[in-house]
């Protein structure tokens, strides 16, 4: 077998999971391009910006091991402060009257559009961390739902903003797969790199045991505030990609809804590893996929409307009662060959 | 001064609703550190129970057609089965995980009938007509009158307040209930019945949502299959203001966001009206800071090390 001894086999080994899952993500895209179905190709494009998403999540939730509700509202803030510079140049006007002089005469190229919509969504996360990861437990999970209500309702009444309870089109649909790719690898890898550094780790540890960790010289609040401020930014970056792949934006669809099937996904892959975010953006999108294919018919058969919802909400109910640790079992893929047992321990179990 | 006693009434019967919400949940919590999101389906769910269930666009009533006092055991008793079930098939298995976790279990079930719902009934808004009498208004004395669902509506409240205070405070299984609230394990190990207590909070505050849900319906006359998410997140917010696990607490924390709610929405300019959501949530996350325990002080409520 393949022994890791040579420096670039050992770095790959170091790197598996984010290697392996950035690998099998290329295989999807390059299969789905190749096979050319449109429908398919938005499919894949919604679930990569899922995988920015729930990556983000894993970010804060799994490291710090609070469940938050809130991070759809960051994903909100990026998606129309991207909106703002690249919409529809000629009616911008019209959607969002109240936007100041120099943003309704300029428009800015979409990667840095992006990039500054998910600096503004980390901006926020700044301002309500200070208050929120002062909390622990089920009050910080409280705190952040109460303050996704807060960015919710604020967008949806901010009306010359954001044309409040109707949609904003026109958003130039620049979210291709390859794209969605790039950003979904970005996203894995600040996420890997992020869960092995030394905040981290001292996030992990306020997770397992936040006195002891306290005991130990972490500074818990600041730590999850840096998490609550990183994996905010992404969810940012993230609403970008989603209005531009949309080419459109109703501040509806940042709500409840999209709350759970990203929470859902986390959790059915498993909340406390990299490679169980993708893998519940896979499995569920898939589910959701022919299940609503089957819900518009094959041939004769077809099954009731909205049971794609019903099957989502179930898988949810039966890992979280059977397989709390959810697909993966918190685990990361582990490097496939046999262990190479002069460098130091294999990333068998990272949780 | 007449305009003043309507809208006292009014804030007094919205604060009733929010009360028994509240209640319900906090029911669930204070035995079993549970955030029931799904607590408002169940509500929605008594309201569809009322009608045939089919996907045509013109509802038929059922149980809605029969006696009142038949519909309204028969309602109570269909959502208490489904709080009882739902305890029995899911949350038993949860009860282990960390709120947050149990919060989650929640939203997924809450969800799951909320889409069950479509799949029976579809999801276009369905109009149906219970108790129309009580819509109607009355008057009180010259000028101020009043809707009457409005003042039943209080009644109810203290009447079913009334009989739970009687029943926490004056039977076994109540006081074993307070016991359980007060420190789930040492309550077992003085004899409490853990599982019996806690399948008895979940009858409970399934019969205050059954009870809530022909309340719900008299006063909206629709079924939507999402209705009962706005209103449960008020109770969400009545039971935190009010100190999660406290009953007391609970009922204060609902005629609180209630009173709040109905006199900001008569006082406040009408530019401002719309951010009223948005100061209610942000006081939710000032309270959660500064005061987490709530209005009202429960020993239980104190986190343990």
């Amino acid at each position: 077998m393949i022994e890791a001894n040579t420096p670039f086999l050992r770095m790959v080994r170091s790197f598996w999971p984010l290697v392996s899952l950035s690998l099998l993500l290329l295989i999807i895209v390059a299969a789905v391009d190749l096979s050319g179905d449109i429908i398919l190709a938005q499919t894949l494009i919604e679930g990569l910006v899922r995988i920015v998403i729930v990556a983000a999540l894993y970010m804060f939730i799994g490291n710090s091991g609070i469940i938050s509700f809130g991070h759809i509202g960051f994903v909100m803030v990026g998606a129309y402060a991207t909106a703002w510079q690249t919409c529809c140049p000629y009616t911008r006007e019209m959607f969002m009257p109240g936007l100041p002089e120099y943003l309704l005469n300029t428009s800015h190229h979409f990667i840095p559009a992006i990039l500054l919509g998910g600096l503004l969504a980390a901006l926020v996360a700044l301002i309500a961390g200070f208050a929120i990861m002062r909390m622990s437990g089920i009050a910080a999970s409280i705190g952040t739902f109460a303050f996704m209500m807060v960015l919710y309702s604020a967008y949806l009444r901010w009306s010359t903003w954001t044309s409040g309870a109707s949609s904003v089109i026109g958003l130039p649909t620049t979210t291709t797969p390859w794209v969605g790719y790039v950003y979904a690898v970005i996203a894995l890898a600040a996420a890997y790199f992020y869960s092995r550094s030394k905040w981290g780790l001292a996030l992990r540890s306020s997770r397992d045991d936040e006195v002891a960790a306290k005991a130990a010289g972490v500074n818990v609040f600041g730590q999850r505030l840096l998490a609550f401020v990183i994996s905010a930014f992404f969810c940012g970056m993230a609403g970008g990609l989603f209005g531009h792949f949309l080419g459109m934006l109703t501040v509806d669809s940042f709500y409840l809804g999209m709350t759970f099937i990203t929470l859902s996904m986390l959790v059915v892959g498993g909340m406390q590893s990299l490679t169980g975010a993708v893998v519940g953006v896979i499995m569920l999108s898939v589910v959701i996929d022919v299940l609503r294919r089957l819900e518009t018919g094959v041939g004769s058969f077809s099954i009731p409307s909205s049971s794609a919802e019903v099957g989502v909400g179930l898988i949810l109910l039966i890992i979280l009662i059977f397989r709390r640790t959810g697909l993966t079992g918190n685990a990361e893929i582990y490097w496939p060959f046999k262990a190479d047992i002069s460098s130091s321990g294999a990333m068998k179990r990272q949780s | 001064m007449d305009y003043i006693i309507q809208t006292v009434i009014s804030a007094l019967s919205v604060g009733s609703f929010y009360a028994l919400g509240a209640l319900g949940i906090g029911l669930l919590f204070s035995v079993l550190r549970l955030i029931n999101f799904a607590h408002g389906d169940f509500i929605t769910v008594g309201g569809f129970a009322l009608i045939v269930p089919s996907s045509a666009v013109v509802a038929t009533v059922a149980i809605g057609g029969l006696h009142p006092a038949i519909m309204v055991v028969a309602i109570v008793a269909i959502v208490v089965a489904l709080a009882v079930i739902s305890y029995f098939l899911v949350f038993q298995h949860s009860q282990t995980s960390s709120p947050a976790t149990m919060m989650i279990v929640s939203f997924a079930l809450g969800y799951t009938l909320q889409n069950l719902i479509v799949m029976i009934y579809g999801g276009r808004p369905k109009a149906v007509n219970i108790f129309p009498s009580l819509t109607g208004q009355v008057q009180l004395s010259d000028g101020v009158s009043v809707q009457i669902l409005q003042l039943v509506i209080i009644a109810v409240t203290w009447i079913l307040l009334i009989a739970l205070v009687l029943f926490l405070k004056r039977t076994r299984v109540g006081v074993q209930m307070r016991a359980a609230a007060e420190d789930f394990r040492m309550a077992r190990m003085l004899g409490v019945n853990g599982k019996n207590v806690i399948a008895l909070a979940f009858v409970l505050s399934g019969g205050l949502a059954g009870i809530m849900s022909i309340l719900f319906v008299t006063q909206t006359g629709v079924l939507i299959f999402r209705m009962g998410v706005p209103i449960m997140l008020f109770f969400f917010i009545a039971t935190v203001i009010g100190g999660m696990g406290s009953l007391v607490g609970a009922v204060v924390g609902g005629y609180s966001v209630g009173i709040v709610s109905v006199v900001l929405s008569a006082i406040l300019p009408e530019e401002l009206r719309g951010f009223r959501d948005a100061c209610v949530f942000i006081l939710v996350i000032v309270i959660l800071l500064a005061r987490p325990q709530g209005i009202v002080l429960t020993k239980a409520a104190k986190e343990r090390v």
